[in-house]
């Protein structure tokens, strides 16, 4: 047992100097963009195996009590299904035959693959941002599985967002929904660019996020059309989906356009993502 | 040292439900904030400085994982402890009513901590918007959870504070 000491600082003086030393922490890391460095390794390295404990028993509890409430319904719905099937397979066998006359008609139109293939990584959703003002997540691999600073994380076939610090076995990423991200965009039917800012306020509101700076002087964009990540992003590679244009409007200068975009990937129920490991090497990047 | 590993562990679990299991049953995408209440509630159980401690290194622990700039929650849930020492005096472990009024204003005005500092000088000034939509729903939330986490906490520290005084007395 220690015994305490008889001379104690009073607590305000150490708030006071526990303060400073935030500040100091928050100047240094907000000018020389550092991460948490070995802290963060060492946090890491910690609490990853944990949250992926827990998460896994989260998991398998939603998956027990779906399972209950699904049972009932099994039975009724097996019937039906079994009728769905019949008429389903006479279904399929003209969609068949549809298909094959859409890819001869594509090998002739020479429609190659859009997009080159990347190195990818599936990584599993370890842990939340804890607040709600901002989203962020952490997966459960880091830079021993390759994965950079940088690099883009998809899930489907849209765009999650960015890892913006990584430590040996798991990767921070920001999602584009984040009200701090900005991503350049384009509209893929006509190449127009445009940015995608993540927005609270719209993602509350109508699960959207906002749509900037589009120029489309020959009024062709329309409500649906698809966005995907602009070939001028220092930092995302080209061609990812983003969204699909659910509003749009002519801006007070009557030159650019802004609007909202859907999401193509449901964020609320992200627990796989894939992440992309080459980073675009572009010049330097700005957020 | 039983005080501190019980505390670390105490931070620890909760830190990990809130960035875990609380996002999966959150309501209309909003969690509540057991980080909050652990740190307010050390700081009306024991005092400033020991407030203070766990405010900061809940804060450190939230910073390193999800915040974009090091340093930024530390401070704020350090003051958060910190000025719930102040109650220290008025606190009886039986009236639930002081530490929910607590806890619900910290929730609060750490809340509005994070959107004055990050939101409004971005030029997001729809206060209102994101007090209705975002600080409310969360407080309430964060006080559900509180009359459940709050007598775990107190029923821990009462614990811990029994042994202190017999392993105290063995000294005497």
């Amino acid at each position: 047992m220690k015994r305490k000491s008889k001379f104690k600082i009073p607590s305000k003086y150490i708030l006071l100097v526990l303060t400073v030393l935030c500040v100091g922490i928050m100047y240094v890391s907000f000018t020389m963009n550092l991460g948490g460095g070995p802290l963060n390794t060492v946090a890491g390295t910690v609490f990853g195996p944990m949250q992926r404990g827990i998460n896994q028993v989260g998991s398998w509890i939603t998956d027990k009590a779906d399972n209950l409430k699904k049972l009932k319904d099994v039975t009724a719905e097996n019937k039906e299904l079994k009728k769905q099937v019949n008429e389903l397979t006479s279904e399929l066998n003209t969609i068949k035959l549809e298909q094959y006359e859409l890819d001869n008609l594509r090998e002739l139109l020479d429609l190659d693959k859009q997009y080159p293939d990347y190195d990818k990584v599936a990584a599993n959703v370890i842990g939340k941002d804890t607040g709600n003002w901002f989203s962020t997540f952490i997966i459960d691999k880091g830079s021993k599985d390759g994965i950079k600073k940088d690099a883009n994380v998809i899930a489907g076939s849209g765009l999650v967002g960015i890892v913006i610090d990584v430590g040996p076995h798991y990767a921070k990423v920001r999602s584009i929904i984040d009200d701090i991200s900005s991503v350049y965009g384009q509209v893929l039917s006509t190449s127009d660019n445009c940015t995608v800012n993540g927005d609270l306020q719209m993602m509350t509101e109508s699960q959207t996020i906002k749509l900037k700076n589009l120029q489309d002087h020959d009024d062709k964009v329309k409500v649906g059309d698809q966005i995907v990540t602009s070939n001028v992003s220092s930092k995302f590679l080209q061609g990812i989906l983003v969204g699909y244009i659910s509003e749009l409007k002519t801006d007070a200068n009557n030159l650019t356009k802004s609007g909202s975009v859907t999401p193509a990937v449901d964020f609320e129920h992200l627990q796989e993502v894939l992440v992309i490991l080459d980073t675009k090497k572009g010049w330097s990047e700005t957020e | 040292m039983r005080r501190k590993i019980s505390v670390a562990i105490i931070i620890i679990v909760c830190f990990l439900l809130q960035s875990t299991l609380f996002k999966a049953l959150s309501f209309a995408s909003i969690s509540p904030n057991l980080l909050v209440v652990v740190t307010a509630a050390f700081g009306f159980m024991r005092g400033k400085k020991e407030g203070m401690f766990i405010g900061f290194f809940s804060g450190m622990l939230m910073d390193i994982f999800f915040g974009s700039i090091l340093g930024f929650y530390a401070l704020e849930y350090m003051y958060i402890g910190y000025f719930n020492g102040f109650f220290r005096k008025q606190f009886f472990p039986d009236d639930i009513k002081l530490p929910l009024i607590l806890i619900g204003v910290s929730d609060v005005l750490y809340n509005l901590g994070v959107y004055v500092l990050r939101f409004f000088f971005r030029g997001k000034f729809q206060i209102g918007y994101f007090m209705l939509h975002i600080v409310i729903p969360e407080l309430v939330y964060t006080l559900l959870v509180t009359i459940v986490l709050y007598f775990i906490i107190l029923k821990i520290n009462q614990h811990l504070e029994q042994m202190e005084k017999r392993s105290a007395k063995k000294f005497v």
